[in-house]
């Protein structure tokens, strides 16, 4: 079912922690390129199913399309080395190491010499250092980071936190970016700011994203597709405008009289 | 003063011999952020190990080679059925586990090769020499011609390779560390792997000193001191860590010792890393905790 403009498409994929159903037989797919949202409330399931996309949890059933290539478990790593990047809702960074540094471990896949090179600063090392290095200034002057860039990423505020996340994902140059709540914690000029540096992304880099996120207001104003997801089942799929007309919709975020 | 200058060296030599053990537990900390065990049993059971072998005629660097190979399938199959298992979890846990470990390798050995003392000869005398007009001995002076090597070697890898920026990335979060693509199973085979190879040098040099036997898992608790000092993340530090420890626990011993009583020597050391907790938890070289309130 999968076509060309699909980048990931999830078919049937169902997950369960001892015996909770956590997501319910859910398929959605996503355009190469677009900005896609999954909304709903505690507990529905984005998280999960975002774990499930880059292979923190195994999805019981159902199956990942991702880059033309079908699988039905992912492993971290392999969705790594496949393209996929991505941010945690509780900042996931290495805080005892500069913003430089946390930026340069995104680019880990894309070293190319061995280690045998790096020691004797031979073949393809000296070059690959370079390489590495310019390309996580770039990511930072990107994000306007440039400021903190020595600085110990645990002793930065949280919104910058959450940027420097954001760089190290991006370092990776990847297909599909996944963001586990960007701007969670964030007040209004924080979010409108980091809100963005994410349409840039989508503009500059044509990467495609995947987000979770509360705020309404920036969800449909920042995505193309919206996924709306209720105790770990689909309750609606399409553009933002569709999506708020949608009577499920609506009543599983403003309750309804049954 | 030439006396004071003959304890003193005396005990900067001895103290190399805590850095070699405490360098072992320096990798293993340095990449999954806990205090490793285990790491004197492996120094005992490597060693016993290698002396088993002379005994049975095999010679020296042959022993040597099958130790370090056995050593590095006893690493992946710490990583294989061990730490896999335990990815993501809190670091009391993987601390528990090294303790199961370590009586897993201890009873394994004692399983294998038994429990008597065997002597070991590694071909350095011990006797002591002049110089300078101080009394040195070669073995100290062998032991600490091995460990500056072994620093050197491993200071240089880790910061000239990629390993080392990795290592530290782990240490910090490891479902970070994975989805950048870090191959969490293989760094770990890796530190394992070396941190063995460490704890067959420093088995090899105390069980020709002490004689191999099961007192030798025992060094684990003089090493804790010289991390306290030095640092529990730094190579360098664990060097320094030891230099301190020994000389002035050999120094408190000979010029304190007939005001305060013999025998401070077995606890000094624990006294001066509780002195430095107080000033310095980090210890010297260690990366101090960042945390934002």
């Amino acid at each position: 079912m999968t076509t060309n403009e699909h980048l990931l498409s999830l078919n049937n994929i169902s997950l369960s922690f001892k015996g909770v159903k956590a997501i319910n037989n859910i398929s959605f797919a996503v355009n190469r390129g677009e900005i896609c949202a999954l909304i709903g409330p505690n507990g529905a399931g984005k998280s999960s199913l975002l774990n499930v996309i880059n292979g923190v949890y195994q999805a019981d059933e159902g199956e990942i399309n991702f880059d033309g290539e079908s699988k039905k478990n992912m492993s971290p790593h392999r969705s790594a080395q496949r393209g996929i990047a991505r941010t945690f809702q509780n900042i996931a960074l290495f805080k005892g190491m500069s913003v430089l540094d946390n930026v340069l471990t995104g680019r880990n896949l894309k070293v190319k010499s061995s280690w045998v090179e790096q020691v004797f600063n031979i073949g393809q090392a000296p070059n690959d250092a370079v390489v590495q290095r310019k390309k996580s200034e770039e990511i930072i002057d990107f994000l306007k980071i440039q400021p903190w860039r020595s600085s110990l990423v645990g002793s930065l505020p949280y919104g910058l936190q959450k940027r420097v996340e954001l760089a190290r994902a991006l370092a990776a140059e990847p297909k599909l970016l996944l963001l586990d709540e960007p701007m969670a914690g964030m007040n209004s000029d924080e979010k409108a700011e980091m809100s963005r540096f994410i349409l840039d992304t989508q503009r500059e880099f044509g990467t495609t994203i995947v987000l979770i996120e509360h705020d309404i207001s920036v969800v449909m104003a920042l995505s193309n597709h919206v996924v709306v997801l209720d105790y770990g089942k689909k309750i609606g799929d399409g553009t933002p405008d569709e999506v708020r007309a949608n009577p499920e919709v609506i009543a599983a975020y403003l309750g309804t009289k049954h | 003063m030439s006396f004071f200058f003959e304890v003193l060296t005396g005990g900067l030599l001895a103290g190399v011999m805590y850095s070699l053990v405490a360098i072992g537990f320096v990798l293993i900390y340095k990449a999954s952020g806990v205090f490793n065990f285990a790491q004197g049993s492996m120094v005992l059971f490597s060693a016993l190990t290698f002396v088993s072998l002379l005994e049975r005629g095999v010679p020296f660097w042959i022993s040597f080679i099958i130790t370090l190979l056995i050593m590095l399938v006893l690493a992946w199959a710490i990583e294989r059925f061990v730490l896999r298992k335990l990815v993501n979890r809190s670091p009391i846990t993987l601390f528990m586990a090294t303790l199961g470990l370590s009586y897993i390798i201890e009873g394994l050995a004692q399983a294998v090769w038994g429990a008597q003392v065997h002597a070991l000869d590694i071909g350095v005398s011990d006797e002591p020499f002049e110089i300078f007009g101080m009394l040195l001995s070669q073995f100290d002076l062998f032991a600490a011609a091995i460990a500056g090597i072994l620093v050197a070697v491993l200071s240089f890898l880790f910061s000239k390779t990629r390993t080392g920026i990795s290592l530290r990335a782990v240490a910090d979060d490891q479902l970070a560390a994975l989805a950048v693509g870090i191959k969490l199973n293989r760094l770990w085979f890796i530190v394992w792997g070396v941190a063995g190879f460490v704890g067959l040098v420093a088995g090899l040099l105390w069980g020709a000193r002490v004689g191999v036997q099961f007192s030798l898992s025992l060094i684990v608790l003089k090493a804790l001191p010289v991390l306290i000092i030095g640092g529990f993340t730094s190579i360098g530090g664990a060097i320094v860590g030891g230099l301190i420890i020994g000389s002035s626990e050999k120094l408190a011993e000979v010029f304190l010792g007939p005001y305060i009583g013999g025998g401070i020597e077995n606890w000094f050391p624990y006294v001066l890393a509780m002195l430095f907790l107080l000033v310095r938890p980090s210890g010297i070289f260690g990366e101090r905790a960042i945390e934002r309130v």
